[in-house]
């Protein structure tokens, strides 16, 4: 923790006299990684810059004026897209929040059940159970949401909220993460004493090691929340009403109108804009459950 | 759907053919509909915009007589709808009705999605004109769908810097070559147009005014014949344009190509019916400005147009009250008050003839007020349309345009070297589906 805090320090103690020899060295060191990531913050942002300038544009603004020029038209985008078929978009956004907000509460308890399961009982298969999982993360989604629709189709599940969450509550990435997670947050100790002190496995799971996870928990949380937030192929072989559609479908939708119907690029980027945006908020709010590092813990060596 | 990437799932993971003879294969069995009794509910997967609303009309006027609930299920549209119905069908779990475009219809049919509906049309055939009609039979005795919408091609071009640069409307691809240079002459930063490859069906749609009929059958056997000579000549004329820089030769619906419409760095554009509606966002500033006029001819005494999108309504094999769909699908693109519906929400231009000239279409649309004959105009060119000749992996012969076209076009290489390569793919690609075909 503390040689953390001093690397986090140091770059505001190089600027102040009394460390003579170290800014020179320092400064030259830091240029270049700053330089490369300053580029990849410009690569990531600009698009994103883009999008908030767009959503400001009216559609005779949009391909008309400077591509970073505010426009004038950002209410009335906003009024449009709140017209839009009686507001299905936010039909669409509570739908994503609902996916990505349940979906990834659900995966993440499962996630950390079975992580740290893997990571602290010593039983025949484990290794078996945790390579399978492991081929399960080099397995895109996209190539299973054909099959998993067949299979619910089986089970008469396609078409509801339970088609495009059920698939997405199991997820090999975020197990492994627990696992991994667990086993270095978690003591042995720990959960020897535990027992010792006359805990059942369940509550030595929730009282003790659980609180433990937590950081790890958060990651599998938001890498969760956003892959179900921005999934597009498993809900659109899913679902065909409309009312059911996450986001992400529902802007396709508007981009994918026939060919004589224009598409409606100005309610799509406003509302791609606005589907940004709980995304922001959300890491905001979660990001301070991040701060604590790997090497928080219960036991000092 | 012009605009963007389609993704493009690949067809052939879902699509297992149902043997290779694909057209013989599909006639489903009459047995399941029966005509029904009671109350019967569909579901309708679509994409025009405004079609709830124009359900509405059936479900509360003769849909509520005939106890037949149809609800709307909007999709996006695109090659990715074609997966997603194939897949659905292959779970036995499709809609009642889909809308699929023409050129999905072999497709559809040859895996067996959809069903011939010919014994519960009616007369519907009477109302479209026989090369609309041809579309949704593909040629046999079997119906496979209903007409709703068409997209015949025409000539827009900016009326006012056509006067000013003093040129002549094009009646022949000959003029319309010679525009191009006149113009490339007198200002050489303006193009009368450009030819762009990321949009197959207006090259196709340009081969079927020359004549080309890409996919044929006789007997069990398809035949392919992109590489056709009427085909050639459409490339060849086209290339030519392009290397020798006459017109531009980047691709349309980008920012770039708005702002030349919109600029008036491009004054003409080949386009289909719906163009009002794409102009009215590429180019909002030149509104008034554009004037249609037939698409230029292949010879002085000719009259024949290429169409570029369209749609149809399908009955799939999985509906259970098959013959209820297909009254429903009639209704819908045959009703004078359906169609007037379909037009004014979702802004179709109708197959049926007789709607073309229906109360809908007596005013111009509002880009083009300055030309009060508009439709008029529009319905004469649609009977004009050539029939067109799709097969069941028009995906695949498209993607391989944009590919190859797209880099002849960037290179301003050779367009029949394209063209031969998007021959070879698409009858490998049938080749390899299991389809016979013939050389």
């Amino acid at each position: 923790m503390s040689s953390v805090a001093v690397r986090k320090a140091a770059p505001a103690a190089g600027t102040t006299p009394g460390t003579a020899q170290g800014p020179p060295l320092r400064r030259r060191v830091a240029l270049i990684p700053t330089a490369v990531l300053l580029l990849g913050a410009v690569y990531t942002l600009l698009p994103v810059a883009w999008v908030v300038i767009a959503s400001t544009k009216s559609g005779s603004e949009l391909f008309s004026t400077f591509t970073f020029l505010p426009g004038t038209g950002f209410t009335q985008n906003l009024k449009d897209l709140n017209a839009y078929r009686d507001g299905i978009y936010w039909q669409w956004m509570a739908n994503s929040a609902l996916y990505a907000g349940l979906g990834a509460v659900v995966s993440t308890c499962v996630s950390a059940v079975s992580g740290y399961a893997l990571a602290v009982y010593r039983f025949r298969g484990r290794e078996t159970i945790f390579n399978v999982l492991l081929a399960g993360v080099l397995m895109p989604p996209v190539i299973l949401a054909i099959p998993q629709y067949l299979l619910l189709a089986k089970a008469n599940l396609t078409d509801s909220y339970l088609s495009v969450l059920l698939p997405q509550i199991l997820a090999p990435y975020g197990v492994y993460l627990s696992r991994i997670y667990a086993a270095a947050a978690v003591p042995a100790d720990v959960v020897e004493a535990g027992r010792m002190d006359g805990a059942g496995e369940w509550r030595i799971f929730t009282r003790i090691a659980l609180p433990m996870m937590v950081p790890g928990m958060v990651t599998v949380f938001l890498f969760q929340f956003v892959a179900i937030w921005n999934n597009f192929l498993l809900p659109y072989i899913m679902l065909s009403d409309d009312e059911r559609f996450p986001l992400t479908l529902g802007l396709y939708t508007l981009l994918m109108q026939g060919a004589n119907t224009p598409a409606l690029y100005t309610l799509v980027i406003t509302g791609a804009f606005l589907a940004v945006l709980p995304l922001i908020a959300l890491f905001l709010v979660v990001q301070r459950f991040w701060s604590l590092d790997l090497l928080s813990g219960a036991v000092k060596s | 759907m012009p605009h963007t990437k389609r993704r493009r799932l690949v067809t052939t993971a879902v699509a297992v053919s149902l043997g290779a003879t694909a057209l013989a294969a599909c006639g489903s069995s009459d047995d399941d509909s029966k005509a029904d009794s009671g109350p019967v509910s569909l579901t309708y997967w679509a994409w025009a915009p405004g079609m709830d609303k124009v359900v509405d009309l059936w479900n509360k006027g003769e849909g509520k007589k005939e106890q037949i609930t149809v609800t709307v299920k909007k999709q996006a549209s695109g090659d990715t709808l074609v997966t997603k119905i194939l897949t659905a069908h292959k779970a036995k779990n499709g809609p009642d009705l889909v809308q699929a475009e023409y050129q999905a219809l072999p497709t559809l049919v040859s895996n067996d999605a959809v069903a011939d509906i010919s014994k519960s049309v009616g007369d519907a055939k009477s109302k479209f004109a026989d090369g609309v009609w041809q579309q949704v039979t593909l040629g046999t005795d079997a119906v496979y769908a209903v007409p709703q919408d068409i997209g015949p091609m025409m000539f827009y071009y900016r009326a006012d810097l056509f006067k000013k640069y003093g040129l002549k409307v094009p009646t022949t691809w000959d003029e319309f070559a010679s525009t191009a240079r006149a113009l490339k002459k007198k200002v050489p930063d303006v193009d009368l147009t450009t030819f762009s490859a990321n949009d197959s069906g207006l090259f196709a749609g340009l081969a079927q005014q020359a004549g080309a009929k890409w996919w044929t059958t006789s007997g069990d056997k398809w035949k392919v014949a992109i590489d056709d000579a009427a085909t050639q000549k459409v490339a060849k004329f086209w290339g030519g344009l392009v290397k020798e820089g006459a017109i531009d030769n980047q691709p349309m619906y980008t920012p770039a190509w708005n702002k030349a419409l919109d600029t008036g760095k491009q004054i003409a554009w080949v386009s289909a019916v719906w163009a009002p509606g794409t102009l009215t966002t590429a180019a909002p500033d030149t509104k008034g400005k554009w004037a249609m006029a037939p698409l230029p001819q292949w010879s002085a005494n000719d009259d024949v147009t290429g169409s570029w999108g369209g749609s149809s309504t399908a009955v799939t094999t999985d509906s259970k009250h098959q013959e209820a769909a297909a009254r429903f699908a009639a209704w819908l693109n045959t009703d004078g008050d359906a169609l007037n519906a379909l037009a004014k929400e979702g802004g179709i231009y109708p197959a049926s003839t007789s709607a073309q000239l229906s109360g809908a279409f007596s005013n111009p649309p509002e880009y083009f007020s300055n030309q009060a004959d508009f439709y008029t105009e529009a319905a004469k060119i649609a009977k004009t349309t050539a029939p067109s000749a799709w097969g069941p992996n028009v995906n695949v012969a498209y993607t391989t345009f944009n590919d190859a076209f797209g880099t002849a076009a960037k290179n301003k290489s050779d367009f029949v070297t394209a063209l031969n390569a998007m021959q070879d793919a698409t009858v490998a690609d049938m080749k390899k589906q299991g389809f016979e075909v013939s050389q």
